[in-house]
C-alpha cells in the first residue's frame, strides 16, 4: 500500500516568495490498484509521482511504502523496495543499447532473446529491429518512450508510475500499450499509477485523482470522478460553453 | 614468459596462449617468440639503428591473422620500434598490435612505435590497437604511437585504438592516404584519469574518388586529465568523409576538440561534428531508478559510452 501524507513541496519563486508546488497532498492507494492523475498542466502531477520515486526531496509529509517509511531514502534504495517510474522525457544513452538497459532494468547480467522480444513487443516494438540499437538521438521520440516504458515493465515493480506515457507515441502503438496496462491490472501484477490525460487510458482506472494548485481537487471512483471532470471541462470555457450551446 | 607478461598480453590482444597463425610477441625490447605462416612473413629489420619488424602479406591471403604484441616490464626501458606492413593485392587479414607496460620501478618505460602499412588493390584490413599500462612504481609509462596508412584503389582499413586508463602520456599521429574508392574507418576509445595527458592529431587524406572515411572518437576525460584531439579530413575528389568526436569530461579534466575538414574539391562532401560535456544528471537518474547505485550508474555509462 501506498501512503502520502501531508506532502508539502515549496521552492522560493521570485523576490524570495514562497511557492508551493505540492501543498499538504495526502492520498493512499491500495495494493494493484490502477490510479490515474489527472488535471491541467503546472498542477502538480510530475512532481507528486517524482516526490515517490525520490526524484523530488519534499519540503514536508511523508510517504510510506508497504509500511516503510521512504521520505528519506534515496532513489536507489526506493527502486530496490519495488518502486519504479518512466520518465516522462526519458534521457538518451549513447554507446547504452536497448538489451543493456533492458538487461539492467530486469536486473540481469544477460538478457535472452525471448524475454527482450516480451518487454519490447509489450510496448508495440518488435525486438528484431530494437534489441542491438542504441538508445540515443537516432531514435525518435516515440520509439524512446516506449523503450523506456518497455524498462519499467522488465522490472517488474510492485509500484509503477508512469509520467504520462502516452506522449509522443503513435496511435497504434498506444492501443497496444492500454491492452498492456490493462493485462498488468487484470493479472493483480501492480499497483499502477498514471499521470494521464487519455480517455482511453482513463477509462482503464479504478480511482482517479484530480490535481490543481498542488492539491488534490478530487480523489474517487472512476465512475464517479469521469463525468465530473468531462462536465467540468466544458462549463470551464466560456467558448466552449458557447460551441456546446449551438 | 612470466604470470604478468601473459597478463599484459591478454590486456592487449586479449590472448590467454600462443595465438593462432602469424605472431611476433616483443619483450622488453627483444623478440620474445615468432611464428609464420605459408602467406605471412615476419622479418627482424637489418638496417643499422633501426629496431622493428617487417611483416608481409602475400597477395590473396584471406582470414589470416597476425598479432604483434609489445610488453615491457623492465623500468627504465625506452625504445623506438619501426613495423612495416606490406600487404598484398586482395587479401582480407585481422592485425592485432598494442603495447603493455607495467612499471614497478622509478624510471619512465616508454614505447614509440612507428607502424607503416602499404595496403594493396581491394585489400580488407583490420587493425585492432589496444595500449595498457599498470605497475606500482612511480615510473610513468609512456607510449608514443604514429601510424601512417597507404590505401591503394578499394583497399579499406578499419582501425580501432583504444586506450584506457593507465598510460601517463600519450601523443598519437595517425595519417591515412586513401586511393580511389578506398575506405577509412577509424575507431578511437580514450579513457584518461590522474594527472594523464593524451593527444591525438590524425589526417585523413581523401586523395581519390569515391574514397571514404569515417572518424568516431569517442573519449573520457576523469580527474585532472588532459585531452588534445586533432582530427582533419581532406578531400581531394569526389568523396565522403565524416568525423565524430564526443567526450565526457568530468572532476577537474581538461579536454580540446579541433576537427578540421578541408576540401580541395567541389565533389568533396565532408562533415564534422564534435561534443563535449559531463555525464547528463537525468542519466544518472534514470539507471538509479532501476536500482543502480550513483556510482555503479556511472560506471555503466562510461562503459556503454566506451563500448
Amino acid at each position: 500500500m501506498l501512503e502520502i501524507k501531508g506532502l508539502t513541496y515549496q521552492v522560493e519563486g521570485e523576490a524570495g516568495r514562497e511557492l508551493g508546488i505540492l501543498n499538504d497532498v495526502s492520498l493512499t492507494v491500495a495494493d494493484n490498484r490502477f490510479v490515474v492523475i489527472t488535471g491541467p498542466n503546472g498542477g502538480g502531477k510530475t512532481t507528486l509521482a517524482k516526490a515517490i520515486m525520490g526524484l523530488v526531496r519534499p519540503t514536508g509529509g511523508s510517504i510510506c511504502w508497504n509500511g516503510t517509511d521512504i521520505t528519506q531514502m534515496d532513489i536507489t534504495q526506493r527502486a530496490k523496495l519495488g518502486v519504479s517510474y518512466g520518465f516522462q522525457q526519458p534521457p538518451r544513452f549513447k554507446g547504452l543499447r536497448v538489451r543493456d538497459l533492458l538487461a539492467l532494468a530486469a536486473g540481469s547480467q544477460e538478457l535472452t532473446h525471448e524475454e527482450g522480444c516480451q518487454y519490447l513487443t509489450r510496448v508495440g516494438l518488435c525486438a528484431k529491429d530494437y534489441i542491438d540499437r542504441e538508445v540515443d538521438a537516432s531514435l525518435s521520440g516515440g520509439e524512446d518512450k516506449r523503450i523506456e516504458i518497455a524498462t519499467i515493465l522488465a522490472r517488474r515493480s510492485a509500484l509503477m508510475i508512469f509520467d504520462e506515457p502516452e506522449a509522443g507515441i503513435d496511435l497504434w502503438s498506444f492501443a497496444r500499450l492500454t491492452e498492456t496496462f490493462k493485462a498488468i491490472h487484470a493479472r493483480r501484477e501492480a499497483t499502477l499509477l498514471v499521470i494521464s490525460h487519455q480517455e482511453r487510458i482513463i477509462d482503464l482506472a479504478d480511482e482517479i485523482v484530480m490535481i490543481q494548485d498542488g492539491k488534490i481537487a478530487k480523489h474517487g471512483p472512476k465512475e464517479e470522478i469521469f463525468p465530473q471532470i468531462l462536465s467540468n471541462t466544458v462549463s470551464g470555457c466560456s467558448y466552449m460553453m458557447e460551441g456546446a450551446a449551438q | 614468459m612470466n604470470q604478468t607478461d601473459w597478463k599484459l598480453i591478454k590486456e592487449i590482444a586479449q590472448l590467454e596462449k600462443t595465438p593462432q597463425g602469424a605472431y611476433n610477441i616483443r619483450r622488453n625490447g627483444e623478440l620474445d617468440s615468432r611464428s609464420n605462416t605459408a602467406n605471412i612473413e615476419i622479418t627482424t629489420k637489418t638496417e643499422p639503428g633501426k629496431s622493428g619488424i617487417d611483416i608481409r602479406i602475400k597477395p590473396g591471403t584471406r582470414n589470416e591473422s597476425v598479432h604483434i604484441p609489445v610488453i615491457i616490464t623492465q623500468t627504465g626501458l625506452s625504445e623506438l620500434v619501426y613495423n612495416d606492413f606490406y600487404i598484398g593485392e586482395g587479401c582480407d587479414v585481422d592485425i592485432v598490435a598494442g603495447c603493455g607496460i607495467h612499471n614497478s620501478g622509478c624510471e619512465t618505460s616508454q614505447h614509440d612505435g612507428v607502424h607503416t602499412f602499404y595496403v594493396g588493390k581491394n585489400s580488407k584490413v583490420r587493425y585492432v590497437e589496444r595500449h595498457y599500462g599498470e605497475g606500482e612504481g612511480t615510473g610513468k609509462r609512456v607510449m608514443n604511437p604514429q601510424t601512417v596508412v597507404y590505401l591503394e584503389e578499394g583497399a579499406s582499413i578499419q582501425m580501432e585504438s583504444t586506450q584506457i586508463r593507465g598510460v601517463d602520456s600519450t601523443k598519437r599521429e595517425t595519417k591515412i592516404v586513401a586511393a580511389k574508392g578506398a575506405e577509412v574507418v577509424i575507431t578511437e576509445k580514450l579513457l584518461t584519469h590522474g594527472s594523464q595527458t593524451a593527444q591525438s592529431d590524425m589526417e585523413i587524406i581523401l586523395d581519390g574518388e569515391d574514397a571514404t572515411g569515417r572518424v568516431i572518437s569517442r573519449s573520457v576525460a576523469q580527474d585532472n586529465s588532459c585531452q588534445v584531439f586533432y582530427p582533419k579530413m581532406t578531400g581531394n575528389a569526389k568523396c565522403f568523409g565524416h568525423v565524430q568526436c564526443d567526450s565526457i569530461i568530468m572532476g577537474q579534466a581538461r579536454i580540446s576538440s579541433i576537427p578540421a575538414i578541408v576540401a580541395n574539391s567541389v565533389d568533396a562532401q565532408l562533415i564534422h561534428e564534435a561534443a563535449i560535456g559531463r555525464i547528463a544528471g537525468d542519466q544518472l537518474l534514470k539507471l538509479m531508478t532501476l536500482g543502480l547505485t550513483e556510482q555503479e550508474a556511472e560506471e555503466k555509462i562510461l562503459d556503454g559510452f566506451l563500448q
